[in-house]
């Protein structure tokens, strides 16, 4: 089957040692900053941008990759152990993840997110492999009026899926559309918004963005937490190993979980944090076995079930990516950035022109979930140290590494000032009650979204209706329309929010 | 009139305002029509609505009831501060200001102000810890992006180097 030869050319190229090698320095860097509290897979991936520059483009991607989902495993540790989600997909395996930890369950808590990922990563990339090729083939049918429509739809999702209020998350994605358009404009040569500053006609950098309002941002805002609200207390683990019946009180969720978090991931908007979301609704209406422990006092399928989402929609969410160029979250926005740093223009193309770095990305997932069931389960006293270290020694490190992250792109000062205006950006953003998330989503489509409107309507000499004269393009730009009209349906909506609070 | 929702209302106002903003700075550039779209015609469109869209938030602030009244809270000035401060003398030190015919530092004096002053943000500052953090720091950062990866930074002062 052709499916097998093309995995084999993967594996081929992700057993390599310098790409094992970046496998695992992704995954521990992943389960490290999924470990700690207060920095994400986003600052993170756009810190090691730049680093990146010297490595072959599949070696970076390899690593970039490992990170993202190394942080689903290494966000469930802290869940589980501190009560704090080290990962915001994390946020719901505290719930009974931490009173199993409580009740000296810690040990199989662990185990059921470890293995529950490894489960779900493991399928995950399944599907991603399967996918892919059926949906390149769609891909190239699309033309401007299909790519204009599908970014919309990407973005209705990621509007619908951010938390907190819609309306706040449509004026984030249209502010970073506009941003993503200063610079020189393609078509003209005009540079816009740029007010004669050399370095602003090739546009804001979104490393410069990224880091200034996640990296900065976040800090500034956790520094003005007071120290009981961050405080750390770790709880033993003794025996990782759980009995029998935890087996067969889990298992039904891992593959529930699973399931939704792959189908959740391929969704433009979704991702890792919605998925762990569902799958804890999910499984809170399943039926109860006989003498269950109830939910939110350390039922092991509250953990099980939202960590195989998590893992699942990490692995499918670059499903999007890879076969139509257009990213479904933030992280993916960053890859994006990450392909184009190394010439590869995101889109169905890849597969064609580069397979060995499509499947080869693609093999290095199931690689690299095998490391990180290693590195999470044995290796997790070294975990539980690290949680020990003080925020004080870690802050000023990470205020460092986005430093020089930003300046190391361009090697200019410039992007340092431009980094220090988004962090206070960013950091107002925290302050007004507004996930940034979506910016950086609509930052990174701007631009592609005007070349393809113009694109689609200069075909159609200025008919608006080619967007819904087309089928494809129509019912995409349906979905879309039906995705908003479900989210703010009464019921819905009180659900929705019910389902943040916990944030 | 009562503001329900502090955070909301601000929200709106900087929506309304970054609206208007690029709205009006797209009218310099030429719009054309929907056949042949200049490049003002996009970020028109879209500051507009951004405006628009600051508008219902900034009413909805005032009009939908909040248990709270959701307020912005008190701002970290402090950490705001510091924060931004060690990363302005960070690009200060390593890069120089040529405006100002004032030389560059090089990496390592950068690193280690920029530990110093980031340090100070926080709600301890324990000096020793700090030079011990800031030595470690700028050794890494000398063997990681000088030695192995090579990165052209200037290391050491310019008047050293020369």
């Amino acid at each position: 089957m052709e499916l097998f030869s093309n995995l084999a050319i993967g594996f081929g190229v992700a057993f390599t040692p310098i790409n094992l090698l970046y496998a695992f320095v992704g995954c521990l860097l992943g389960t490290l900053i999924g470990v700690l509290p207060g920095i994400g897979p986003l600052a993170t991936i756009a810190m090691l941008l730049p680093a990146t520059y010297a490595l072959p483009p599949v070696s970076a991607l390899i690593m970039l990759a490992g990170i993202y989902y190394g942080a689903q495993y290494g966000g469930s540790t802290t869940a589980i152990l501190v009560n704090l989600p080290g990962e915001a997909s994390s946020v719901v395996t505290v719930i009974d993840g931490y009173q199993m930890a409580r009740q000296g369950r810690a040990g199989p808590a662990l185990a059921a997110a470890g293995l529950g990922s490894f489960f779900a990563g493991c399928v995950g990339t399944l599907v991603l492999a399967g996918f892919a090729v059926p949906l390149t083939e769609v891909a190239f049918k699309f033309g401007p009026a299909e790519y204009f429509s599908l970014m919309i739809l990407g973005l209705i999702g990621a509007i619908v899926l951010a938390s907190g209020s819609i309306l706040k998350a449509v004026g984030m994605v249209l502010l970073g559309l506009l941003m993503g358009l200063v610079g020189t404009d393609v078509n003209s040569g005009v540079a816009r918004f740029s007010f004669d500053i050399p370095e602003l006609t090739d546009g804001i950098g979104f490393i410069v963005i990224g880091m200034g309002v996640f990296g900065y941002g976040e800090i500034i805002s956790n520094l003005g937490k007071h120290a009981s609200e961050r405080k750390v207390f770790a709880a033993e683990v003794k025996g990782l190993m759980p009995t029998k019946e935890d087996f067969r009180n889990m298992a039904p969720a891992v593959l529930r979980g699973t399931l939704l978090g792959s189908a959740l991931g391929i969704l433009p908007g979704g991702g890792a944090t919605m998925a762990a979301f569902a799958a804890y609704t999910i499984e809170k209406k399943a039926k109860m076995r006989p003498g269950e422990i109830p939910f939110g006092k350390g039922n092991i399928r509250g953990v099980a079930g939202p960590e195989s989402a998590n893992n699942a929609a990490s692995q499918t969410s670059f499903i999007p990516l890879l076969t139509l160029g257009i990213p479904p979250n933030a992280v993916m926005a960053l890859m994006v950035g990450a392909m184009t740093i190394h010439n590869i223009q995101p889109g169905p193309q890849v597969m064609t022109s580069n397979p060995e770095l499509f499947w080869g990305l693609i093999a290095s997932m199931w690689i690299g979930n095998a490391m990180l069931i290693v590195l999470n389960l044995p290796l997790i006293g070294i975990w539980i140290k690290l949680l020990t270290v003080p925020y004080r020694w870690l802050f000023p490190a990470i205020v460092l590494f986005c430093a020089i992250g930003v300046y190391s792109t361009n090697n200019n000062t410039f992007d340092i000032w431009m980094v220090a205006i988004f962090g206070v950006i960013g950091y107002t953003f925290i302050k007004l009650g507004i996930e940034p998330a979506p910016l950086l989503l609509g930052f990174v489509l701007g631009p592609m979204m005007e070349e393809n409107l113009r694109r689609a309507l200069l075909l159609s000499r200025g008919d608006w209706s080619v967007f819904v004269t087309r089928g494809l393009s129509a019912s995409l730009l349906a979905v879309a329309a039906l995705l908003l009209v479900i989210v703010l349906l009464p019921a819905v909506k009180r659900k929705r929010e019910e389902a943040f609070v916990e944030e | 009139m009562r503001i329900k929702s502090q955070k909301d209302f601000f929200s709106g106002l900087l929506f309304v305002a970054v609206g208007i903003a690029f709205a009006w700075g797209a009218t310099n550039y030429k719009l054309g029509d929907a056949a042949r779209m200049g490049p003002g015609y996009f970020p028109l469109m879209l500051g507009v609505l951004l405006a628009i869209l600051g508008l219902v938030v900034t009413f909805n602030a005032l009009v939908v009831e909040t248990e709270d009244g959701d307020p912005v809270g008190s701002i970290a000035w402090k950490p705001l501060f510091f924060i931004i401060l060690a990363n302005l003398t960070f690009g200060v030190l390593l890069g120089g200001l040529p405006s100002v015919n004032l030389p560059y530092m090089g990496l390592t004096a950068a690193i280690i102000a920029l530990t110093f002053i980031a340090a100070l943000a926080g709600e301890e500052f324990r000096l020793k810890e700090v030079l011990v953090l800031a030595v470690i720091l700028a050794v890494t950062c000398y063997l990681t992006f000088i030695v192995a990866l090579k990165l052209q930074f200037p290391a050491w002062p310019a008047f050293i180097a020369g």
